[in-house]
Order: structure tokens, then sequence, then C-alpha cells
């Protein structure tokens, strides 16, 4: 009864394989699918899984397919595709996975082959694709121009013209919430606003690069802006090169590499040029292709090695902060403040801020050994003397917040931690951990528009945990997050209670000292 | 015949039944359409478990929603002669739910809840498709304890711990899944329901049903309701780690512990193979010119658990410890068990394939059957590294290796065919908690022997005379030729 692999082909492997199938063959890492011991540790992990239950809708069952094209066992058809787009690209199952298996990757690699043969896409869809990814995000000129124009939709009161007619009915009621809840959008980009350059207030500890994001500097220029002041606070001189472009994430994520790696490039020089120690991401989702850059262009013998520099040098605003920069514990920010006696959580923060800035942590670049080693520089603007101690945050009365974890932030950044040590460091902020956060939300790059069902289903299980934390804010590192945070908030009737932030524009508004 | 259990190229197709329309329609009217798949899709993602190198695909997958469904769907395949594999997660690694002879898996994952916690016997009446974790977590809420921790419990179901009588961590002081399934629910071969047991304590009404079903892997009935006894909390819990140069010294003091009459809630082994590999992979700083390292934790009343941590301790140091180290909080024990709990993760990730036995030995006999473990993997020129419940002699010899080797791989067979032997010899058994399944069917006879094999089929042929509950499994058409030992 033992049977060969070839005695349980349909047919001979290579004559009745689809086109599809062949591309697949190439593209898929066999070495990774054979890591997959298929335990199943990843299944609770999975999002689509849990809401399922279908061991297909699972990354154990999704790369079970992807093994069984690869091994001739089956011919990849529409099913195959849809199982594909319907993974939310969370990566949540990589940590989970004990044998470090790189879903993301295969995924990539998967939705890749797809996009090339696929004939499920509509004509509009495919011509609205093209418009997007080549004619849109890689040009940040367009992307201010189309910023402008929502702009000029949101104020000229065409939006209430649009509204009224019934207009936007025209539109699935998925689409027709996320116009409801966009942001005001800006045809001025964070360069033209405030220009490229930022010193650092007090002794500079090192020169970071912003990585703006091209949908970040449209609809959410002032995060930019905030970003910026925050790290001058903390020490960092800032510099925003102008060449940089879409990270290319959504290019990535949709099947389009070729898309992705010419993107990748730009950013790469853009940054090198600037002569930077750090790239500082405050979006999760740009910060996780930034750190994967490596693999993006690892066999461009050319890039390879820049993009290594750029993969290692690239960091979450939250991480910066916490590890390298001057900060205040939530106590001394109270004190400073002028709140001594209500203190949130009190945690200090952890990381290389206690104690002199002469020792520079171990994984600093190079560059910022230079730096004289002062101890506290004095601080000079708007911190005044209190701030001595580096950047601190206090709230003016109690408030209670809570945060949502960026999937890409968490998973693929790693950096879970950080972003929590800086919500307990605000004095008179009660931080509560919402149950589940290290899930994702349902809004995974443009999940939400291409899956709305799902993405819907997700969300709604999401808010529930949000409710019970009783918070007035629910922070995320991320614009995709942000929006489809906003959108539950609206959804589900919360709007008076509850706002949905940025973690950088909340502390931006609570800088101890500054406000 | 399967050449079992490790073959390559490793993907065996059941024998085709391509399930006659009929079927398909009758389980599509029972279960309604969506919950019957047949796709290329659903049948690959139900071909395989969590055991490596093996998948077989299936001729069609079913999600009953009650237990009336699940003696409607049996009816329609004995009518039919169908084989049929009711699974929970799929995590199993003995082959336990790879439909090796095609037919239909049942999945049952949508019968899910917990029908009651009944706070005044202590019990609860669950699904089988429950989380075991979620339960787990469910009851805690409610000041109460379910012991059996299998290390899939996130993933892993109720129903899948009881049809393999899951063990895990806790097993030494509160045994495993047997000792907490008190009545069972079930749906026999012809489509009969049946119940046994209940919320009794005392039950000798006939034979024990119970005990035979739990443990069954999915031979003889299909579980569709469990009712479980739980347990108060202990109050507190303290933990530390030994470190010993001399793998006899850290053997000897888990006979002593025992044989102080102090049963730990865990005691936990890594070799030194482990050591190293954990320590690469979690970097704790542990000493690598260590012979092996004990993980032991206690559970009870504070007064209680300092006498008795105070009292191993001593017995460590009686040893020849090289270090012993007690967590002074909560924190520092999670620390502590982090390298326990690397070790299958740090192991996974050393080649390709991993391969996770349980040879269960004496406890006296730990020290011998790790050396007899590692002169066996040397001889066979295969990388084996050992952990496991040192408590409750239960071993984890784990070979790292390439599915694709094939040479490797039938080295690794051997190696592994020596190792359920010495175990044997020792007075041990083949499988500790993971079950028969497809992978240890072929040296079940050394265990149980022929006398016990006929009586074993027997009770297999009065609940499923047409064979089609998970057939394939427990029983090899031929037992393995058994392997002489080569000693010295």
């Amino acid at each position: 009864m033992a049977k060969t692999l070839s005695d349980l082909l349909p047919s001979a492997p290579d004559s009745g394989c689809s086109e599809l199938a062949t591309t697949l063959k190439s593209a898929l890492d066999y070495d990774q699918l054979t890591n997959c011991m298929r335990c199943g540790f990843c299944l609770p992990a999975c999002p689509t899984f849990r809401e399922t239950g279908i061991e297909a809708e699972s990354p154990r069952g999704r790369i079970a397919l992807m093994k069984a094209v690869a091994d001739g066992l089956m011919d990849p058809d529409e099913a195959f595709e849809t199982q594909m787009n319907h993974c939310l690209g969370c990566r949540a199952c990589e940590p989970a996975c004990p044998a470090d298996v790189k879903y993301g990757q295969l995924l990539e690699q998967a939705r890749d082959s797809v996009e090339k043969h696929t004939t499920t896409h509509r004509w509009w869809v495919k011509a609205a694709r093209k418009t997007a990814f080549d004619g849109l995000f890689p040009h940040q000129n367009r992307m201010r121009l189309l910023g402008g124009a929502l702009q000029m939709y949101q104020k000229t009161g065409l939006r209430k013209l649009v509204r009224g007619a019934g207009l936007m009915k025209m539109f699935p009621a998925h689409m027709r919430e996320m116009e409801a809840i966009l942001p005001d959008a800006s045809y001025k980009g964070v360069v033209e606003q405030i220009g490229a350059f930022h010193p650092a207030k007090g002794e500079r500890i090192a020169t970071v690069g912003l990585f703006r994001g091209c949908i970040m500097d449209v609809l959410f220029t002032e995060t930019n802006k905030h970003t910026v002041e925050l790290l001058n606070e903390a020490g960092f001189d800032v510099v925003i090169p102008e060449s940089q472009n879409c990270c290319g994430a959504l290019h990535a994520h949709s099947g389009e590499q070729d898309g992705a790696k010419a993107l990748a490039k730009g950013n790469i020089a853009a940054f090198k040029a600037a002569g930077v120690d750090w790239i500082a991401s405050n979006a999760g989702g740009c910060g996780a292709l930034l750190v994967e850059y490596d693999h993006l262009l690892h066999d461009d013998a050319q890039w390879k090695q820049d993009a290594a520099w750029c993969a290692t040098r690239t960091i979450d605003v939250s991480k910066l902060l916490v590890e390298h920069g001057r900060l205040q514990s939530a106590a001394q920010a109270a004190v400073a403040a002028g709140a001594g006696s209500m203190v949130g959580s009190g945690a200090s923060i952890g990381g290389a801020n206690n104690g002199s800035r002469s020792g520079v942590p171990a994984s600093a670049p190079a560059a910022v050994s230079a730096i004289s080693p002062h101890g506290h520089a004095a601080a000079s603007g708007g911190c005044g003397g209190s701030c001595s101690g580096g950047l601190g945050f206090a709230s003016d009365e109690k408030v209670r917040i809570t945060y949502q974890d960026s999937c890409h932030l968490r998973n693929v950044m790693r950096s879970s931690e950080a972003p929590r040590k800086l919500m307990r460091s605000v004095a008179n902020a009660e931080f509560v951990e919402l149950a589940e956060a290290d899930r994702c939300c349902g809004s995974a790059g443009i999940y939400n528009l291409t899956q709305p069902q799902m993405a819907g289903q997700i969300l709604d299980h999401k808010m529930e945990h949000v409710k019970h934390t009783g918070a007035q804010y629910l922070l995320t590192s991320n614009p995709g997050c942000l929006l489809q945070m906003k959108n539950g908030i609206e959804k589900h009737g919360m709007s008076g209670q509850m706002e949905a932030l940025h973690l950088v524009d909340f502390l931006h508004e609570r800088i101890c000292g500054k406000h | 015949m399967i050449h079992f259990p490790f073959h390559y190229p490793f993907i065996l197709k059941g024998e085709l039944y391509m399930l006659q329309q009929a079927v398909a329609g009758k389980l599509r009217a029972i279960v309604g359409a969506q919950w019957f798949k047949d796709d290329p899709e659903s049948l690959i993602t139900h071909s395989y478990d969590g055991t490596p190198m093996l998948q077989t695909l299936p001729d069609g997958v079913v999600y009953p929603e009650n237990t009336a469904q699940v003696s409607e769907i049996i009816k329609v395949l004995q009518e039919h002669r169908v084989p049929v594999v009711s699974r929970g997660s799929g995590t199993n690694l003995c082959g336990g739910t790879v439909p090796v002879q095609g037919g239909v898996v049942m999945v049952m994952h949508r019968m899910n809840r917990i029908l009651e916690v009944d706070l005044e016997n202590l019990t609860a009446t669950v699904q089988p498709g429950l989380n075991t974790k979620a339960f787990i977590t469910h009851v805690e809420g409610l000041g109460l304890f379910y012991p059996p921790d299998p290390s899939s419990m996130a993933i892993s179901t109720i129903g899948g711990n009881i049809a393999e009588c899951s063990g895990g961590l806790r097993g030494l002081k509160y045994g495993t899944t047997k000792d907490y399934v008190i009545g069972l629910e079930a749906v026999l071969a012809n489509g009969e329901i049946i119940r046994t047991g209940g919320k009794l304590m005392k039950d000798v009404a006939g034979y024990d049903l119970t005990k035979l079903l739990v443990g069954s892997e999915g031979t003889l009935a299909v579980i569709t309701e469990a009712t479980l006894k739980l347990i108060p909390p202990p109050k507190t819990k303290k933990t530390m780690l030994a470190m010993y140069k001399d793998l006899y010294g850290a053997a000897r003091t888990v006979s002593k512990i025992i044989e102080s009459r102090i049963i730990p809630a865990t005691l936990e082994f890594l070799d030194n193979p482990t050591i190293r590999v954990v320590d690469d992979f979690a970097k704790l700083g542990l000493p690598l010119d260590m012979d092996a390292i004990l993980l032991i934790e206690q559970d009870g009343d504070a007064e209680t658990v300092d006498r008795d941590i105070a009292r191993i301790a001593e017995i460590c140091a009686g040893e020849n410890a090289e270090r012993v180290s007690i967590a002074a909080d909560e924190a520092e024990a999670l620390k502590l068990l982090t390298a326990r709990r690397s070790a299958f993760t740090a192991l996974a990730r050393l080649r390709p394939t991993t391969i996770l036995e349980d040879a269960t030995v004496p406890r006296s006999k730990i020290a011998d059957m790790v050396l007899a473990i590692n002169d066996i993997a040397k001889r066979h020129g295969v990388t084996i590294c050992t952990f496991g419940h040192a408590g409750d002699g239960n071993l984890h010899p784990t070979a790292t290796t390439d599915a694709r080797d094939a040479n490797e791989i039938h080295r690794v067979e051997e190696a592994f065919a020596e190792i359920f032997e010495a175990a044997i010899a020792l007075g041990g058994t083949i499988t500790g908690e993971h079950g028969v399944g497809l992978v240890k069917a072929p040296y079940l006879e050394w265990k149980v022997g022929a006398a016990g094999i006929e009586v074993m089929k027997a009770i297999k042929h009065s609940f499923d005379p047409n064979n089609i509950l998970n057939p394939g499994k427990m029983f090899a058409k031929s037992a393995r030729k058994r392997v002489v030992l080569h000693r010295g």
C-alpha cells in the first residue's frame, strides 16, 4: 500500500501542471516549507483560524497547501488563491513557531506568484491596483496631490454635498465607514511644513533619519511633526531625507515584489546619503518592511550590503526613545509637572536613560561613539529647567489609557515592551492592558478593504475587549491600526467616551513642561 | 504493507475510496452543505497531524455540530463501510489522526462548549472540541484546578487529550488525563449513543468503560461529551534549579526525593546536549560543562512548600549538585522555567525535522535510560537530545534530523527501535503519553506481548466489527522484529 510520491499525482507532474504551479514551485522556499513540522502551535495565534476553526485558514494549513503545490500534489486553483488572500499577514504565527519558520516570506512568495498569474481580479480591481501601486504610492508628490484633493473634498463642503446627496450609498458599507473616519488630509508633507533638519535639545546623542511614510505624510502629517519633536526633546538630531519614498509594504504584501524592491532601493540610497545613525519609523507596517530590506534584496549583489545596513539601523520611535533617548521616569515627570502624588503606575523607564549618557549602548552605531561623553546636558528650549533629566510626560487630568499592538511592530520588529514603558512613564495616566492586544485588529494594510467580512468580524471581537478596559484613550503605533480603531469606536457607538490616537500624538500632547 | 514508521518519500495515499456521491450527499444533508468539504484544500489540510513525515489524503472532512449529528454521520459511514477519523486540532505525535486508509475526517471543533461547571460536585461537563487552555483558564477563574497540561494545550482539545490520554508537566503529582475523566458520552460504531460513569467518585457498575475509552485513540468510539473532575488549586508554588556535573547525581536526586516521600509538582530533566542547544538559543548563561539540570517545583500550603523545597535543596547538595538556585519570586521562577520551556523550541530549530519520542521507565532507572540513549545515538551516528519529566520516568529523546536524508532517517529509525527495546528492558514502556497511533504500532507487541495484542484486538472487534473507526492505528499488520541490544 505504500505509494511513492509519483503514484499520488493525479497525472504526470510536468504535463498537467499549470503555469501558476510552475511559478510557485520555483518561488517558494522549499527549506522553509520543510521546516514546518506541523506541531500546530501557530493555530491559536492565528486570527483567521480563531474566527473560523478551519485548518485551511491557519498558518499550518496554508503552509501545507503551499507545500502540496510545491510537491506537485495539488494544482493551485481559485480556492488556493482565496486562501492566500484571506491571510491577514499579521505574522503573529512567527513568534509562536518553535521551528522559526519564516511564514511572512512564504506568504509573500505565494502571493507574488499568484499575482503574476491571477485571473480572478476584475478589470477595475486591476486598474485600481495599477494606479495605486505604479502611479501613486511610489511618487510622494502625487501622494501629496491626492492629499490636496482629499483635503479639498473634506474642507470645501464637497464632502457635505456628497454625503447629503446620498452619493456615499453607492459605495459598499465598509468603504463608507472608512470614508467617515479618514483624518483631515494635508497636501503639504512634514518637510514642506517644518523643513528637513531639526537639531537635538541639549547634547546630541545621535542623528536620526525620520521615515515619514507615504500615507503617514498625507493623512498623519501632524504625527510626523510630533515624532520629530519627541526625538529632538530626547536628544536626537533629526533629518528627513527628501528623496525617500513609500516603503513598499503594500506592494510586498500584495504580491508586487518588483515594485517593492525598487522602492526599497530608493529609501536605502536616501538614508545612506543622509549619513544617519538610526532610521526612525512611527508606523509599524512600514518599519517592518524596512527591517526586512535585507531579505527583500538578498539576491541583489549590488544592494545586499546596504540593505542589511538599512535593516539593522531601522528602529521604531518608541524603542529608540526608550533604549537610547534621554527620558524621565514617571516619578520624575510627575515632580517636574508638579503632580508628585499622582504618578500612574510609577514604573521607571528601563534602558540606557538611567545614569550617565557617557556609556554608549553597545548596539548603538559606531558614529555615536564619537560624541563626547558628558553627563546629562542641561536641556534647553521648551522643557525649562525642570526637565533637565530629559523628555518626560505628564497628563493634566487623570486618564486611563490602553494600547492595541501593531502586529508588524510586535511580530516583525519584535517591539512590544517599549511602547508600554512609554505609556507607563506618563505621570497621572493609568495604563491598562487590553485583552488580546497582541491580536490583529483586522486592518492589516488594505485587508479591511479587500476582505471586509472577515475584517469586520475580527474588529467586532476586538471592540468587545476595548470596551472592557474603560479607557479614555486607545493608542496604537501604526496608521492602519489607528484608522481601524477609529472605525471600531465609531461603529460601536463609543465615540463619546473614547478616542483613538497614535501613541506619538498622545505623548506629544503631554510633554512635561511644554504645554 | 506500510513500511513504517519512517520512510521517504513519506507521503502515503489512503486506499482511495472516492466517496460515492451518495455518501457525500447524505453527509451534507446531516450537517448542511458548508460543513462537509471534499475540495482539494480541505483534503490536503486534513492529511497530517503533528507527527513528522506522515501524510495521507482523506476523501472528505465533516464538522458535526452535536451528538445527534455524530450519530447520524457514523450510521451513514457504517452503512457504506467508510473509515472515519475523529480529531480535535491534530497535534498528536503518534500519527494518531492521519487518515491512513482515507475515508472521512471528523473535526470536533464546532462542539466546543462548556456545558456546566458543577460547583457542588466540583465537576465540569464539556464538549470534546473545547480548547484545553480555554478550559483551564475558565475553571481557574472559578477558583478551581484542572491539572493535565500537555505542552500543546494552547491549541489541543479536551477530546483529543482524552483520546490520547495526554500527560504533561504536572503528571507526577497530579496524574494525567485518565485521572480526571469520570464520565463520557460516546457514539459507537453502529451510531448508538452510550453514557459511561457520571459525576461519581465511586462507580463499579460493570467494566470501567470510561477508562477504556480514555486513550483509545479514536479506535473504539467517538467521544461527544466528557465529565471531568476538578480539584482545589494549590495555594502557593516555589521553583528551583539544580545543576550536576554527574548524571548519576541528578538521577539519584530524583530517586532520593521520591524516597523521602516528597512528590514535587514538577521534576524536569535536561541532559547535556539539550543544555547546550538551549543555551545557544535562549542565552541563559547555563554552564555547558554540566551533565544534567533538574528543574523542580513544589506547590501546596506555604509552610509545606517551604519545608519541601528546603529538604529538596539539601538532597541536591548531598548528591553533589554543583549549584542550586531557588527562585525568589514569580519572575525568577519564570526565568528558571525558561530553560525547560525552550528545550523543544531550541531543538526544533537545529535541523528541519524533529522527532520527539516518549519512552518511559521506572523513575529509579532514569540515569540508565539516559546513558542507554546516548550510547545508542552515538552508535547510529545520529543526534538525540534528551529532556523530559524525570519525576515520572517519562523522557523525551528527541532526534534532530532531515526528512530528505533517507539514509539518516533510516539510522534514526533503527536508533529509536533500540531505545524502545532499552526502555522495555528496564521495565519501561514504548510510550508514556503520546500514544501508539501509527508510529508505535509495530512496537506495541514488545510491550504488551502476543496475548496482550490478542485481547486488545478482541476488544477492538467487539466495539467496531467492521473496522471503520480510525483503522490502521494501534495494531500493525505485523510486529517489528525485535532488535538485539548491543550492551557493553
